[in-house]
């Protein structure tokens, strides 16, 4: 959405268009030059030249993410690979977007008792605030599949369901690599399967 | 009248009253689980401890008689250290199930936690493992595990019901709430209560079980229609959340106390008979029958096409037209359509169908009467005269030719004593109009069918059977295009041609009460409190 802003009047330096075009080349110069001098003495070993900056050739080359970023939801599985999740609808309560749909159902066994037999997440409505995750006592919901990449030419597309919220697997992070080694694509190249599947 | 002090304010009270209730009186809440003013007291759960100056140990303030001159102090630091230990004992094996567990929002165990307990957990020892999830009855579904053994549900059924059912069994912390050896289920008509009486998740409604949450629920007040008693009931209502209950607007429906009408309970009959509201079968559009072919039709032609059978039936002569009103709808509704149609010229106005057999009847709540308005309709001189049934009465004149349009509001003959010769004689009248709520038999053969609002979208008041006005308010819109009955009497009326009828209930109470001497005049709605307790229809002093 367009939010209209109250326009400046142009001063007459302005108006006559030139100076202002140079003056932005200027500044675009300024940055290549002082990158390629950082980039260059920090390649001649001057280790204390500050850092030049650096552009990831997305989407061939992925920007590692920090272990604790939100990303697309998943729901643990116990050992019988049914959802940990006990539908208590915490999460569907604190959830400011209110984007998740819970439908509860009996559990065959009554130690459980509940559990969810809808659980949509409607990730066009989400606004990855994971007040969810902090609410669920189950610790059944979580946000560390590391899938941030995601899009569909429906609203409908953007909904999650509890199955694939159930499919999705944690990302099996190795370790989070700091800018001066290469760029490691490992967690979205393609994802492991977990090692221990959630138990209660 | 004995006098006391409680935490240093003045009250008196009635003779025989306790400490908790007297403390009531001057709004300071005691916590308790074991009490409940319908039920005798128990004493066994501790938690309404007090300390009373000149006597050396608290005092369980429900089993504590108020006497003159006594000092009651409700929340020294003594009495909130005593309070937290029994509600760590009361834990001591609870589950703590709160995530699937219904009563959580509305659990006292939750309520008195955060507000007096607060501790710490001591607990190294293992709980002890009870039977959790057991269908004690139609309605009702047990959890030993989260019950604290406060017995109200064993005294209800030993004192309210008289069913004795339920019972405490085993000794110490093995203890358990279960139904008598030899009693499969529950066999009273009231164990909804048992729900609502026990103040935790131990015993809950296998109706409302998982439905959604307490906390998504709004409440609109509201009478129960299930039968003449009208017992004041608490409707919990959820909008905001559509796709829970399996789409039912009304996840459950609690009573609410009066002690003139209902006390604290209501009947099973009525808790879950409220279904039909967002039953499949509403009906939802007006339709016509065109051939024997429905015809869906928008409001305004439904109006013209209602207008013209009836203003073609009355120039054949108003006697031809026949009106069967409901002892299902409002005072304001019946008062709107008796006027609408005598100033048309209708005379045979009924409202009495007699069921195909008598319904039950109990000296508790349970009335044979199935009707939440009898009495109103009565009290506004409606009827055909003598006789349980005016559905007979009609059918009699149908058949003799007399009759040849009828109007039925929202009785289903095919459910009546009269039943086959409905089926007989409807079908060769020459306009059968039907507004109503569901689809049924009669409905279905009918020329011309109006969608009518339930009683929970829709204010309105009933008369119960001792003549007492009970106002209820709407809880959620009409579903569909249905309009509320004085909405479509109004309609009707600018269709044809007739004095306006107002759309509010308010209003139109407010002008029934002006004109109808068995009620009070110039007392509108506004004047019935919401204990729903108000206003007595003057009986017998016409
Ligand atoms: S991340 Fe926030 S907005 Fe998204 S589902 Fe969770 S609570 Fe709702
Ligand atoms: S808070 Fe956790 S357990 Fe509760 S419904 Fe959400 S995911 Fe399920
Ligand atoms: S009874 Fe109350 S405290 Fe116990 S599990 Fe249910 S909500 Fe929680
Ligand atoms: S089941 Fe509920 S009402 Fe009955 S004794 Fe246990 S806690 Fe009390
Ligand atoms: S309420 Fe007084 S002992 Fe339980």
């Amino acid at each position: 959405m367009r939010i209209p802003q109250s326009e400046k009047e142009l001063t007459f330096w302005e108006r006559i268009y030139f100076p202002e075009v140079f003056r932005g080349l200027a500044i675009t110069a300024k940055h290549f030059v002082v990158n390629m001098i950082r980039h260059t003495l920090r390649l001649l070993g001057f280790k204390n030249v500050p850092k030049g900056a650096v552009t990831y050739q997305y989407p061939e080359e992925i920007r590692p993410i920090s272990t604790r970023l939100r990303t697309m939801h998943r729901l643990a599985r116990r050992a019988d690979g049914s959802p940990r999740c006990v539908a208590c609808m915490m999460c569907e309560t604190v959830c400011p977007a209110s984007c998740i749909y819970i439908v509860a159902g009996e559990h065959p066994d009554p130690n459980i008792e509940k559990v969810p037999i809808r659980f949509d997440i409607d990730l066009g409505k989400c606004i990855f605030c994971g007040y969810c995750v902090e609410a669920c006592p189950e610790d059944a919901i979580r946000m560390d599949t590391g899938i941030y990449n995601f899009a569909a030419y429906t609203r409908e597309g953007m909904v999650l369901t509890l199955e694939e919220l159930l499919a999705h697997e944690p990302a099996p992070y190795v370790s989070v690599p700091t800018q001066d080694k290469a760029p490691d694509p490992g967690p979205l190249a393609k994802s492991q399967p977990v090692s221990a599947p959630a138990s209660a | 009248m004995p006098t006391l002090k409680i935490d240093g304010k003045e009250v008196w009270v009635e003779p025989g009253t306790n400490v908790l209730e007297a403390a009531k009186k001057l709004g300071i809440e005691i916590p308790h689980y074991c009490y409940h003013p319908a039920l005798k007291v128990a004493g066994s759960c501790r938690m309404c401890l007090v300390e009373i100056e000149g006597m050396p140990k608290l005092q369980i303030s429900c089993h504590t008689k108020a006497a003159d001159g006594m000092v009651v102090w409700t929340n020294t630091e003594k009495v909130r250290k005593a309070r937290q230990a029994v509600l760590e004992f009361l834990l001591v094996d609870h589950p703590l199930d709160c995530p699937v567990c219904d009563q959580a929002g509305e659990c006292y165990l939750q309520i008195y936690y955060m507000e007096h307990g607060l501790y710490k957990s001591r607990l190294r020892e293992n709980k002890i493992k009870k039977e959790k999830a057991k269908p004690i009855g139609k309605h009702i579904i047990l959890d030993q595990e989260r019950c604290i053994l406060c017995s109200r549900c064993v005294r209800f059924t030993r004192e309210v019901t008289k069913t004795f059912e339920l019972g405490i069994f085993n000794r110490g912390n093995r203890s358990v709430v279960d139904l008598y050896p030899g009693i499969s289920e529950l066999q009273n008509r009231y164990q909804g209560n048992l729900a609502d009486i026990c103040p935790v998740g131990a015993l809950t409604d296998r109706n409302f079980r998982f439905q959604t949450r307490v906390w998504y629920l709004q409440q609109a007040k509201s009478i129960c229609p299930g039968c003449s008693r009208g017992c004041n009931i608490e409707v919990d209502y959820n909008i905001s959340r559509e796709y829970k209950a399996g789409g039912r607007r009304i996840p459950r429906i609690r009573p609410r106390h009066n002690p003139k009408v209902n006390g604290y309970w209501m009947c099973d009959d009525g808790r879950y008979g409220y279904k039909y509201v967002d039953a499949l079968d509403r009906i939802l559009l007006p339709r016509r029958l065109d051939e024997g072919e429905p015809v869906e039709l928008s409001w305004p032609a439904a109006y013209t096409m209602a207008a013209d059978l009836l203003s073609e039936a009355t120039k054949e002569g108003a006697d031809k037209v026949g009106v069967l009103l409901s002892a299902k709808m409002t005072n304001e509704e019946l008062f709107a359509a008796r006027k609408l149609f005598s100033s048309l010229g209708v005379s045979r106005i009924g409202f009495r169908v007699e069921p195909k057999e008598p319904g039950y009847e109990d000296d508790l709540l349970i009335k044979a009467d199935k009707n939440p308005n009898t009495k109103g309709a009565e009290l506004l001189e409606l009827g055909l005269g003598a006789g349980k049934s005016d559905v007979s009465a009609l059918l009699d004149a149908a058949e003799a030719g007399e009759v040849d349009t009828v109007v039925i509001f929202n009785e289903d003959l095919s459910k009546s004593s009269e039943a086959e010769r409905a089926e007989a004689v409807l079908p060769k009248l020459g306009r059968v109009i039907y507004v109503g709520t569901n689809w049924n038999a009669t409905a279905a053969k009918a020329d011309l069918v109006l969608p009518m609002a339930t009683f929970v979208e829709q204010e309105g008041t009933f008369t119960n059977f001792e003549g007492r006005v009970q106002r209820f308010w709407k809880a959620v819109e009409p579903l569909g295009e249905s309009r509320t009955g004085l909405s479509i009497l109004a309609g009707l009326a600018t269709a044809l041609g007739l004095e306006p009828v107002s759309e509010n209930a308010e209003e139109v109470f407010a002008e029934l009460a002006e004109q109808v001497p068995a009620f009070f005049r110039g007392s509108a709605t506004r004047n019935l409190v919401s204990t729903g307790n108000w206003l007595r229809a003057r009986l017998g002093r016409r």
